[in-house]
């Protein structure tokens, strides 16, 4: 309504301009200005659209996009596969990133494809879509050649992708996000209000309700990612390609989105499924095929499989999934937390009336559904954020209003949850980032000025001890994948005397080589007699790792127990309702 | 108890802070009072007039606080000022504002009556409006302690309290004026529509330089070569004017003006190619420009202009629009003027009607914030950003004619005198949306008419002259204020300055 509104304004007053104009030369030459001003003003409006409507493909930019025919009469399911991919190779300077690689997609199936982080399956997806260009291979999309021509093409052949880093523009609005480069119009206008329609239409047949008029930034990260799946189905997906669509969501969200998922194939979207964590793909696939470095490394029946085989053929070696480890020995308490209370940014108040120990040589497990106030209370133990009340006592002294300068220089380490953020300096070389922990004491810097040597020196000796793959110290660390990543902050944190270990959500976005890697460092530390506070929101690692386990809900510990004792159920049921229906308690 | 009556309406605050920010606030005011009165002892031991040192005691320092006060307001991190909002801080600005005006201000200007004029005095016959400078600000000082106290509302009504404290903001213009007015040592009458007019006249180059920085930075290259580009247009259209058009002829006039548009354009394709191509970092970009523009337009003045002996030629003519411009009072302010202005007009419609309503538009904002989401849509950016870069140009290159051949008719060394950064703080103040800037542009044009007008008026405080640039500088802290409360803080299109290369 008031774009139309806009829509008749503009055009009364260029029918007024051109009124004005027509009158005005018809006055230079001795005519009736009046009556040449409203000749102008009717008949020029008229003229304008003609012109504009003439000119072919004016004023409707998403026409080209529109997928006329759906039904593909010679395209039978039965017989041909949806999409078949043949001997893509695809190479960047210096990296192989896909070789020769087969896939092939039936109607109506989720195949999964599965890899650690670096094996390739990004590069696929996105030749698929029509982002990269291969170096070699071809695309049958329902029985016929797929041509290379971009984006566009591809989404005009009903492929849509949700994108692992969501592709969206936080200050506009969904419905805005929706449209974008297949924008619906009523002459040069966008209609957005048929785009609100056809998303509300889309919500309601697939399950995927979002408000058209929000806007995109004020959207959790669950309704973003319903966007993105809106924004394929918006142009009529047949393909959608889910880019690890799970790394991102809470355990509850995963659920829906599952739920999602299975409703898409229902009604008949084939979907491949990017992931590299082995229950969900268990739990969901048709189909199972493993990339590593780059190619096939063999296809899986889920009805088959175990979540060892395919973590064998994802790694290309035997992985051990049960974490080895020895009895604890808990010596005196290193680090405890009294009646401590913290508030969020907002003011709230997350944490409230907290107080544990972790002892020398123990692993203390915080469980917990994300956001009941893990976030705050790390970075209120680690110095980062400002305690409302109640004192925190680390290694015997009273750190309650240290920095997190002062706090690391007692003996503490911190692997903290967000590495981008908070753990690493993307720009800075990997050496750097190796050291700036300890980069203004010797042998690292001598009277202010950087010892180069030493630090390399240093750096060299990480890399190679903690396997850290990057093709030299000297790259940025923002180039290195996500585990390498990790394990530079690793490398960095546990390296030298550390009595204290403060890690949240270690493994977040890993591939079980990688996660593999970081619980045995975690274990080696804790042997070596550190006090070790774990905060994770996997079940399954708070469980492995851990010796007693704490469990938060709504900013409070609700009880403590002894992991040998605990079972995934108890805990479950504690992280979701706050309550215990009869479980043994042990005194912390 | 009025503390109370204030920091309840937020739920978050906790009482006990709320009231040590009200015994703050006491302590200032105590402190304010009595610097004022120790100005007064040291002005009557001095034989001076010691009520003028008195009000100067006081203006000072709460035009200080105020800024202090607006000051944190601007910040990005707000964790620490969380217990009063930035719009409230504002509403106490108001309020201090207002206890001025009422009690020292008001009973201290004169009562006799200054009139403000609406009509250019043609005919004799003048509509006046007359009124008395004292009651004036003691009722626009009341006003303020309404604006004050609504912008205490609870959050819901956040809307009443943001359009009463943009009212309260409009209302500086006739204070402003009243009291320089009242303060006058030489007229008793002032005309209103004359100033509007000459505000929205100055506002032209600069309104059309802004939508020039928004086509650009909303696209997401950084455009400080607006003043180049404007320059550049200025100098090339009316060398083109003076060497074939020998300074004569209307058709030549348009023809140069085309030029000077095309001139912009040649510019920005420049801006756009060296920073798209090549990556360069865009203020060097934009700088280089600036740079390019001046040496250009200097040669061409000096070898070109200079030798052809035409310097001075007819500047666009006054055109009244038909009808509109009969209106009284308003018609002639508003709707006779020039084409360059009023066309001002449309490219700021046009702007918005583009860049908000349709679907490339949509995909020029998309490109600014995101462009790696509008290629996985199969979005050109890079097209984009040139064609968007290039609209900004044809619409500097029209700022620039302007300068040359609307304004005056002839072309100095560097007469665009700064408008190309003068428009970029106007965007900016109208946080990269067309209106706003507009908004901004005609402020900007406000300040520099009132600095002009005020001159005139000779303002004195008991017998010492007023500086105008003070004057010129009072809608300025009159903005200051708002934007940190009413408007709230500027984002900028999120990818504006960040090379973008398209994956292969």
């Amino acid at each position: 309504m008031g774009a139309l509104i806009v829509y008749l304004a503009f055009w009364v007053v260029a029918a007024y301009l051109i009124g004005w104009l027509v009158g005005r030369a018809a006055k230079g030459r001795g005519h009736d200005a009046d009556r040449w001003f409203w000749l102008g003003f009717f008949l020029g409006p008229i003229a304008l659209i003609a012109l504009l409507a003439a000119k072919p493909g004016s004023g409707a930019p998403g026409a080209d996009l529109e997928v006329t025919d759906t039904s593909y009469p010679d395209f039978d399911p039965a017989v041909t596969p949806i999409l078949e991919v043949r001997g893509i190779t695809k190479t960047f300077p210096g990296v192989i990133a896909n070789e020769n690689v087969d896939l092939v997609l039936n109607k109506g199936e989720i195949h999964c494809l599965l890899g650690e982080n670096g094996a390739g399956k990004s590069t696929l997806v996105n030749v698929i879509f029509g982002l990269y260009h291969p170096d070699a291979g071809s695309i049958y999309l329902r029985g016929r050649q797929l041509e290379f021509k971009g984006v566009r093409h591809a989404i005009s052949q009903g492929i849509g992708m949700v994108h692992q880093h969501f592709q969206l523009i936080p200050v506009l609005t969904v419905a805005e996000n929706v449209i974008l480069g297949n924008e619906l119009t009523t002459g040069p206008l966008v209609d957005i209000g048929e785009a609100r329609r056809r998303i509300r239409e889309i919500g309601e047949k697939y399950g995927l309700e979002v408000d058209p008029d929000a806007k995109v930034g004020d959207l959790s990260v669950g309704e973003q990612q319903r966007v993105e799946l809106v924004k394929a189905l918006f142009r009529r997906a047949e393909i959608l390609i889910l880019d690890e669509p799970t790394a991102v969501l809470t355990p509850g969200e995963v659920d829906e989105f599952f739920a999602v998922v299975r409703s898409l194939v229902d009604q008949g979207k084939s979907i491949i499924f990017i992931t590299h964590k082995l229950r969900e793909v268990l739990a969901v696939a048709d189909h199972i095929t493993v990339l590593r470095g780059g190619k096939v490394a063999g296809s899986a029946d889920p009805a088959t499989a175990t979540q060892q085989t395919l973590a064998n053929l994802m790694v290309g070696r035997d992985v051990v999934f049960r974490v080895e480890k020895g009895e604890a020995r808990p010596g005196r308490a290193v680090l405890s937390v009294h009646d401590m209370c913290v508030e969020d940014e907002r003011g709230v108040q997350t944490v409230s009336d907290l107080s544990f120990e972790v002892r020398a040589g123990e692993i203390f497990g915080i469980a917990g559904v994300q956001g009941n106030g893990q976030r705050e209370l790390v970075e209120a133990v680690t110095g980062m954020r400002r305690k409302v009340a109640g004192s925190v006592e680390i290694l015997g002294e009273d750190a309650t209003r240290f920095k997190p300068r002062q706090i690391t220089e007692l003996g503490t380490a911190h692997i903290p949850e967000d590495r981008t953020k908070h753990g690493l300096v993307g720009p800075y070389t990997v050496a750097d980032n190796l050291v700036i922990n300890r980069y203004h004491k010797a042998p690292y810097s001598r009277r202010g000025v950087r010892n180069q040597a030493a630090i390399h020196d240093e750096a060299a000796v990480l890399v190679e001890e903690y396997d850290i793959r990057t093709p030299s110290v000297d790259v940025p660390v923002h180039t290195l994948s996500g585990g390498n990543q990790q394990k530079v902050i690793v490398a960095r944190e546990l390296s030298g005397d550390i009595g204290v270990l403060i890690v949240s959500q270690p493994t977040r976005g890993l591939d079980v080589g990688s996660i593999e890697f970081i619980h045995q460092q975690i274990i080696g530390i804790r042997d070596r007699g550190a006090g070790v506070l774990l905060v994770s929101a996997e079940l399954d690692e708070i469980l492995s790792l851990s010796d007693r386990i704490g469990v938060l809900y709504r900013g409070k510990l609700v009880g403590i127990f002894d992991a040998a004792s605990t079972t995934r159920e108890q805990l479950g049921y504690l992280m979701a309702t706050g309550s215990t229906p009869d479980t043994e308690e042990v005194a912390s | 108890m009025i503390a109370r009556l204030w920091f309840q309406t937020d739920p978050a605050v906790e009482v006990a802070g709320a009231d040590q920010n009200f015994y703050l606030y006491l302590l200032v005011a105590a402190v304010v009072v009595g610097v004022a009165v120790i100005n007064r002892r040291i002005a009557a031991a001095r034989h001076r007039d010691p009520a003028t040192w008195y009000w100067l005691g006081v203006i000072f320092p709460v035009v200080s606080l105020i800024l202090l006060l607006a000051l944190p307001a601007l910040a990005v991190d707000e964790g620490h000022l969380r217990r009063i909002s930035r719009r409230q801080m504002v509403g106490i600005a108001f309020g201090l504002i207002g206890i001025v005006l009422v009690f020292v201000l008001a009973p201290n200007l004169i009562t006799e009556t200054r009139s403000f004029a609406f009509e250019k005095p043609v005919a004799g016959a003048q509509l006046q409006v007359g009124f008395n400078p004292s009651v004036l600000v003691l009722v626009i000082g009341i006003v303020y302690w309404i604006v004050a106290g609504l912008s205490f509302l609870p959050d819901r009504h956040d809307r009443v309290s943001m359009v009463a404290q943009i009212i309260a903001a409009m209302l500086a213009v006739p204070l402003i004026v009243g009291i320089g007015l009242a303060l006058s040592a030489n007229s008793v009458n002032t005309n209103v529509m004359n100033l509007f007019d000459e505000s929205l006249v100055l506002a032209t180059p600069i309104a059309l330089g802004a939508m020039t920085g928004l086509w650009s930075e909303r696209v997401g290259i950084i455009n400080i070569g607006i003043e180049g580009m404007m320059l550049a247009g200025a100098g090339v259209g009316f060398t083109t004017y003076a060497v074939l058009g020998q300074s004569r002829s209307v058709g030549w006039l348009w023809f140069s003006i085309l030029i000077a548009v095309l001139s912009g354009a040649a510019l920005a394709m420049l801006l756009a190619f060296i920073s798209i191509r090549y990556n360069v970092n865009q203020i060097v970009g934009g700088v280089v420009i600036n740079i390019l523009a001046i040496g250009l337009t200097g040669f061409l003045r000096s070898q070109v202009i200079v030798t052809s002996g035409y310097s001075k030629g007819v500047a666009t003519a006054e055109i009244a629009i038909p009808g509109l411009s009969k209106i009284p009072i308003v018609g002639e302010t508003f709707f006779t003027g020039r084409p360059i202005h009023f066309l001002m007009y449309v490219v700021v419609f046009l702007t918005w009607l583009v860049m908000f309503r349709t679907a490339w538009g949509l995909r020029v904002r998309s490109a600014g914030e995101n462009p790696h989401a509008a290629e996985t849509l199969g979005i050109d950016v890079v097209k984009l950003r040139y064609q968007s870069v290039l609209v900004g140009g044809l619409i500097a290159g029209l700022a620039g004619a302007w300068f040359s051949m609307e304004s005056q008719s002839g072309f100095e060394d560097n007469m665009t005198n700064a408008a190309g950064f003068i428009a970029l703080a106007a965007m900016i103040f109208g946080k990269w949306t067309p209106w706003g800037a507009f908004g901004g542009a005609m402020l900007f044009g406000f300040a520099r008419a009132l600095g002009t007008r005020l001159q005139f008026l000779d303002v004195e405080i008991g017998g010492f002259g007023i500086p105008s640039e003070f004057f010129q500088a009072v809608p300025f802290i009159v903005t200051l204020v708002v934007v940190a409360g009413a408007l709230g803080r500027a984002i900028p299109p999120a990818a504006e300055g960040q090379p973008y290369t398209p994956a292969k």
